[in-house]
């Protein structure tokens, strides 16, 4: 990353958390821009952010790795979230995952070479009358079938090449 | 004597709970009657079941519970079973605002302790006979008391994690940690450093750096506040006692050891003694027993730091005051703490031309012995191994800065902890406490009073005032403070601040002569100092300063990484609380009070050195070139 | 029979918007907490506190600050009923918060969405602007001098725990979403320090309708020690799965016929961190008294094995334990063991015996109730169909 575009990227968190009352009750809104706009939270953006608000980068790695939905190495343009609580599991959910696997070429836990997608795991989405559900970034599938993935999946793809060239520049950090 | 810890900086889930008026009204300042195993005792609203116990004598088992830290009630060993409460309590987290029954050990809360431990063993990889914290680990000392025969959910019988051993200083393996977080209480909230955090949840917790870095590659100050507050053996410090070994048993080698005062102070701990019994010299004789071939007294070259760092200060108050040259600005910062010297490097390298450029006494010593000793002893340097006995784990880092060798070889080749000492001495079959004493060898001998007080906090800003007012003001100490105790630099508050009117000017002493014409432009000034232990403390005053405050205006400020000063240092015997460092504080002060001369410029070696080697003086060239160093802007960034 | 989801047959439904609120300034700060208190509401999260109590002792806090926060962080597996609020009654959530903000002094509310209903906010935020712009929301709020309420929404970041009320202040206050040591509790020290009063969505929306319908309508429908009505989130094996509204103390068994889940062997109440009831003890009621919940039922058919259902649960917890206190984080992973010794058919008897026994240590003896409860899934499925689970022949 250069220096530059650290220096941007430093303004751009000062400016949010000053927004954002200044205090670290502002980190975790931090966090999800972040997150939001560069699909993760790279090494130099949490040691900003620990900066910005004058704590130590490990505590903001701490909140980083609590949550779920935060994470601080590269993830896909695309993350698939599938639930497998109860629910969705009594509904077939094992199903989806085997196709998804298949459809993908990846195993769960894993982000395809193209850097599109990324499949993983959730636990309980709130879903259980529609299973089995999944998460697509913050769009929600629900009652997926085996042969739904393939649909899904090529939606995903037509959005990516649009934005391809985007992700790219964002991805560098 | 209580110590200013920090418990501010603590997420509210671990901070001490103050009771406020709110719910019950008036209440506040009220006591209330607790029963605990049938017995009673009233005590102020809002203090927690253990405190109270602790008052009735009775024991409940605790370990994430710190007396230096804030409240965490996360390991539940202490839960306590309270009258009417469907749950068990933990006891060191649960305030008392009414009136309760408490059982400390009944069915519940005894199982729940078992089934606690045999969770934590189950997680604990290691064997007790391989660990140096073998009979002082307090997971260990809970197997013990609650009978643990076996591991009813099992043992782990290979290690999860590599064992971190990449700094100089502090080694941790996470195989033994039971995640108390003790040492990441110590590390944000006691020191602001903010090396350790817990990562992830759940079951794939882990204490960790930042990304799970090496150790040697975060900013560390090395400081190993956290070895002492470690319940178990996760954390050490970087032990070199088989290359000590190694090189008396080398005949070649001519093995020379100094000892700093906090060690002598609290090494009898080791030995099974109460804390507060210096035996400085009952160690000479055990050291000379090991096979070190010179036992030397670090407050020798204390002494000549006081010298150094004093004479820097008048210099650089008549730059600053008189001349207008600001490029060494005031306040003039201590330098012999190696934890607060990487602290200020890392955190706020904007303020370095404050720092004294002074080496810290084992330093300063290291430089002199293979110099003007090897000299004199006919020795040459590459054959001498010069060790240092000290309470520090950052010294180990210190000795091995690649700048620290000014004599042409390493100054310091090996720094021992407290407790690696201890653990050589009775490697060795030595009966300690109860050898006969000895006094130091020559040419160094037997310092100074000043150079003892270095152990505790504001010891070095005592030490500095007796001689800067000897020597400025012409008069003895003894006139302005009784027996030479500069009480109001002394006590164990984190910051302290101190106004001293100089009463009078004196004629120019011999050992300034080169430096200075007169005292007259310093005349009828008061001397503003400032003094602080830990780093959290630190952090305080470093802001003031930058904002402009009641810092900003001092001369002198005394900064310690450790709470406590050096007597509580990351390489002093384990445990470690507010009560055992003032026991140590009490030994070193009277101590102090035991020598004939307690000034550091009164100190005949240290006078000799001047006269014989160090022929410039203080601050002058040759001094420059062995005592004095840099600094090295590091920054907080991690890569 | 009722019909799954169906908004138009709930009581939000027929509550006329905003008329609460109004009720609620007339009446003035003890009327309402009269009225609660009257109607016996408890919080629908699923802890069952009384909520006039809660609101009452915030209320008679002294700070300058206070706060309203809304749970909206619905993670119990087999809960989705805050979801449907959310989505179809958010003006009415929103008036709950309000009225809770006139009631105890607050000016501030916050709405603790959880990260998965990130889909939900877009909308959650124009109901806020028209709330603003029709002046329900701001400074002097219906025309009353010094009434001012404003509520944001706070995304959550994907962590069950924070369900927890403590958990869920750490996390707004930017700390990992580790419960906090109670006490105190958030009515006296939460958000930042102040006094805070943490309700779930669905608590908040029946405060607006019991407002309007009066105390004593609520408490009239239920049992004595359990008032009112209840959404339910109803999943599993069951004809017609969805959001149901039931007077509390209705009994298992009348739950699965109105949702065509008559045959089940057991149903989950409570989601994972319930109970496992039996088909014999289906003549149960759920109530606070009896079995409580915070609305999530699965149901599970005759094909279902129950020891993959404990090995769910145990796993959900296993990864949603905060993993700070001892019981909860390393307690959890040995049940999982367990279980899976199960699965292979060579646990002893002995060994399950000392699982349960660790299982009541865990809910006496861990820090929250995420620690407390994460147990009583396994202990109830151990104890009912122990017959089941043991003996297995192992699945190469």
């Amino acid at each position: 990353m250069l220096i530059t575009e650290r220096d941007q990227l430093r303004s751009e968190i000062s400016q949010f958390v000053k927004k954002h009352g200044g205090d670290r009750s502002a980190l975790i809104p931090a966090l999800q821009y972040i997150q939001q706009k560069y699909t993760y939270i790279s090494e130099f953006a949490m040691q900003a952010v620990a900066d910005e608000l004058d704590i130590h980068p490990v505590e903001v790695y701490g909140v980083v790795s609590f949550y779920s939905f935060l994470d601080c190495r590269p993830k896909g343009r695309f993350v698939i979230r599938l639930c497998r609580t109860i629910s969705c599991e009594m509904q077939g959910k094992d199903r989806v995952a085997r196709q998804l696997e298949n459809d993908l070429g990846i195993k769960f836990g894993q982000t395809t070479p193209d850097g599109a997608f990324t499949l993983e795991y959730a636990n309980c989405l709130g879903m259980c009358d529609q299973g089995p559900a999944m998460l697509v970034n913050d769009q929600i599938f629900s009652k997926v079938t085996p042969e739904k993935v393939h649909d899904i999946l090529q939606g995903c793809r037509q959005v990516f090449g649009a934005h391809a060239m985007q992700r790219k520049e964002e991805h560098i950090i | 004597m209580s110590e200013e810890i920090k418990t501010d900086r603590a997420p509210v889930s671990q901070r001490a709970h103050k009771v406020s008026a709110g719910i019950n009204g008036d209440a506040l300042g009220a006591k209330v009657t607790v029963q605990i195993d049938g017995n009673e005792i009233k005590v102020p609203l809002g203090t927690t079941i253990l405190e109270a116990a602790n008052e009735l004598g009775i024991r409940i088992p605790t370990l994430c519970n710190h007396a230096d830290l804030c409240v965490a009630g996360v390991c539940r060993i202490c839960v306590v079973e309270i009258e009417g409460s469907r749950t068990l309590q933990a006891s060191c987290a649960y305030p008392i605002t009414q009136p309760i029954k408490v059982k400390t050990h009944s069915q519940k809360v005894r199982q729940a302790r078992r089934h606690i431990l045999d969770l934590l063993l189950s997680k604990h990889y290691g064997e007790c006979y391989a660990c140096f914290r073998n009979n002082n680990c307090e997971l260990q000392a809970l197997a013990k008391e609650y009978g643990v025969d076996f591991f009813r959910f099992g043992h782990p019988s290979k290690p999860f994690y590599e064992v971190d051993r990449s700094s100089y200083s502090v080694i941790r393996d996470m195989n033994k940690c039971i995640l108390c977080r003790r040492c990441v209480r110590t590390c944000i909230d006691l020191q602001e450093v903010g090396v350790l955090d817990v990562e992830n949840r759940g079951y794939q917790s882990k204490v960790v750096t930042y990304m799970d870095k090496l150790l040697g590659s975060v900013v560390c100050i090395n400081c190993g506040q956290c070895i002492n507050r470690c319940p178990t053996g996760a954390l050490r410090a970087n032990d070199p006692t088989d290359e000590v070994w190694a090189a008396i048993d080398d005949p070649k080698k001519h093995v020379v050891i100094q000892t700093a005062p906090s060690p002598r102070a609290a090494i009898g701990e080791c030995f099974g003694l109460e804390p507060g019994k210096a035996l400085t010299f009952e160690l000479n004789t055990a050291l000379r027993q090991c096979g070190f071939d010179k036992v030397f007294d670090t407050n020798f070259s204390a002494d000549l730091t006081i010298i150094e760092e004093g004479t820097e200060l008048l210099l650089r108050l008549f730059k600053n005051l008189v001349k207008g040259d600001h490029s060494q600005p005031l306040p003039q910062f201590t330098s012999c703490s190696p934890g607060w010297v990487k602290y200020i490097e890392h955190f706020y390298p904007e303020l370095l031309p404050h720092m004294s450029s002074a080496k810290s006494p084992q330093q300063m010593f290291g430089a002199v012995i293979k110099t003007y000793y090897a000299k004199k002893q006919g020795i040459d340097p590459k054959d001498i191994v010069t060790v240092a006995l000290m309470p520090c784990s950052a010294k180990k880092f210190e000795c091995n800065r690649p700048e620290m060798c000014d004599s042409g070889y390493k100054d310091i080749d090996y720094g021992l902890t407290t407790r690696e000492m201890a653990q050589m001495i009775s490697e060795a079959g030595i009966d300690l406490p109860n050898l006969p004493k000895s006094d130091f060898d020559d040419p160094f001998g037997t310092a100074t009073g000043s150079g003892i007080i270095f152990g505790a906090t504001g010891g070095v800003m005592e030490a500095a005032i007796r001689s800067v007012i000897e020597l400025v003001c012409g008069i003895r100490i003894e006139k302005l403070f009784e027996h030479a105790r500069v009480m109001p630099v002394r006590g164990f508050e984190g910051v302290r601040y101190a106004e001293l009117a100089l009463p009078q000017i004196g004629p120019v002493p011999d050992l300034l002569k080169g430096l200075v014409k007169d005292w007259e432009w310093i005349k009828g000034a008061t001397l503003k100092v400032g003094v602080c232990h830990g780093t959290a403390n630190a952090k305080k005053v470093l802001d003031d300063i930058k904002a402009g405050g009641q810092f900003s205006q001092c001369h002198f400020i005394e900064f310690m990484a450790c709470p406590g000063g050096c007597l509580g240092g990351g390489g002093q015997p384990i445990p470690t609380s507010p009560e055992i460092r003032a026991a140590r504080a009490r030994a070193i002060y009277s101590e102090d009070e035991s020598y004939q001369i307690r000034k550091s410029h009164e100190n005949p070696a240290v006078v000799e050195l001047y006269q014989k080697f160090l022929t410039d003086g203080p601050c002058g060239h040759i001094s420059h070139k062995l005592l004095h160093t840099h600094y090295l802007s590091r920054g907080k960034y991690i890569a | 029979m009722k019909t799954p989801s169906d908004r138009n047959s709930m009581t939000f439904a027929s509550i006329t918007p905003n008329e609460g609120l109004k009720i609620a300034v007339e009446k003035g700060r003890m009327g309402v907490l009269g009225e609660l208190s009257e109607s016996g509401l408890k919080g629908r999260g699923g802890a069952g506190f009384p909520t006039s109590v809660k609101w009452n002792l915030a209320a008679a806090a002294h700070d300058t600050k206070k706060y309203v926060v809304c749970n909206a962080d619905e993670g119990e597996p087999g809960t989705f009923k805050d979801r449907f609020i959310l989505a179809e009654f958010a003006d009415l959530m929103f008036e709950g918060m309000t009225i809770g903000g006139f009631t105890i002094g607050a000016a501030e509310g916050i709405v603790y969405l959880r990260g998965e209903y990130t889909y939900l906010r877009g909308h959650l935020e124009t109901v806020l602007e028209q709330r603003r712009k029709a002046k329900l929301l701001g400074k002097n709020i219906l025309g009353k001098k010094g009434f001012n309420f404003d509520i944001r929404i706070q995304m959550g970041a994907g962590a069950y725990v924070c369900g927890e009320e403590t958990a869920l202040i750490e996390s707004l206050e930017g700390q990992r979403g580790e419960p906090r040591n109670r006490p105190p509790f958030p009515v006296d020290t939460g958000f930042m320090g102040h006094p805070t009063i943490v309700n779930n969505v669905e608590t908040f929306a029946w405060v607006a309708s019991i407002i309007v319908k009066g105390g004593k309508w609520f408490k009239h429908i239920g049992t004595e020690k359990s008032t009112g009505l209840k959404l339910f989130s109803i999943s599993g094996d069951v004809e017609r799965p969805g959001v149901y509204e039931f007077p509390m103390g209705i009994t298992v068994d009348q739950l699965l016929r109105e949702v065509g889940g008559e045959g089940a062997k057991a149903v989950q109440i409570g989601g994972a961190s319930g109970h496992c009831v039996h088909q014999k003890d289906f003549s149960r009621k759920i109530a606070y008294e009896d079995i409580p919940t915070g609305g999530s039922v699965i149901v599970f058919g005759r094909q279902r094995d129950m020891l993959a259902v404990a090995k769910n649960f145990l796993e959900f917890f296993v990864e949603e334990s905060c993993g700070q206190c001892t019981p909860c984080r390393i307690g959890n992973e040995k049940l999982l063991e367990g279980v899976e010794l199960l699965e292979k058919g060579c646990c002893s008897m002995k060994y399950l015996r000392e699982l349960c026994s660790l299982g009541e240590t865990m809910q006496i003896a861990s820090k929250c109730g995420l620690g407390q409860s994460s147990p009583n899934a396994f202990l109830s499925i151990v104890k009912h169909f122990q017959d089941e689970i043991m003996g297995r022949t192992a699945i190469e």
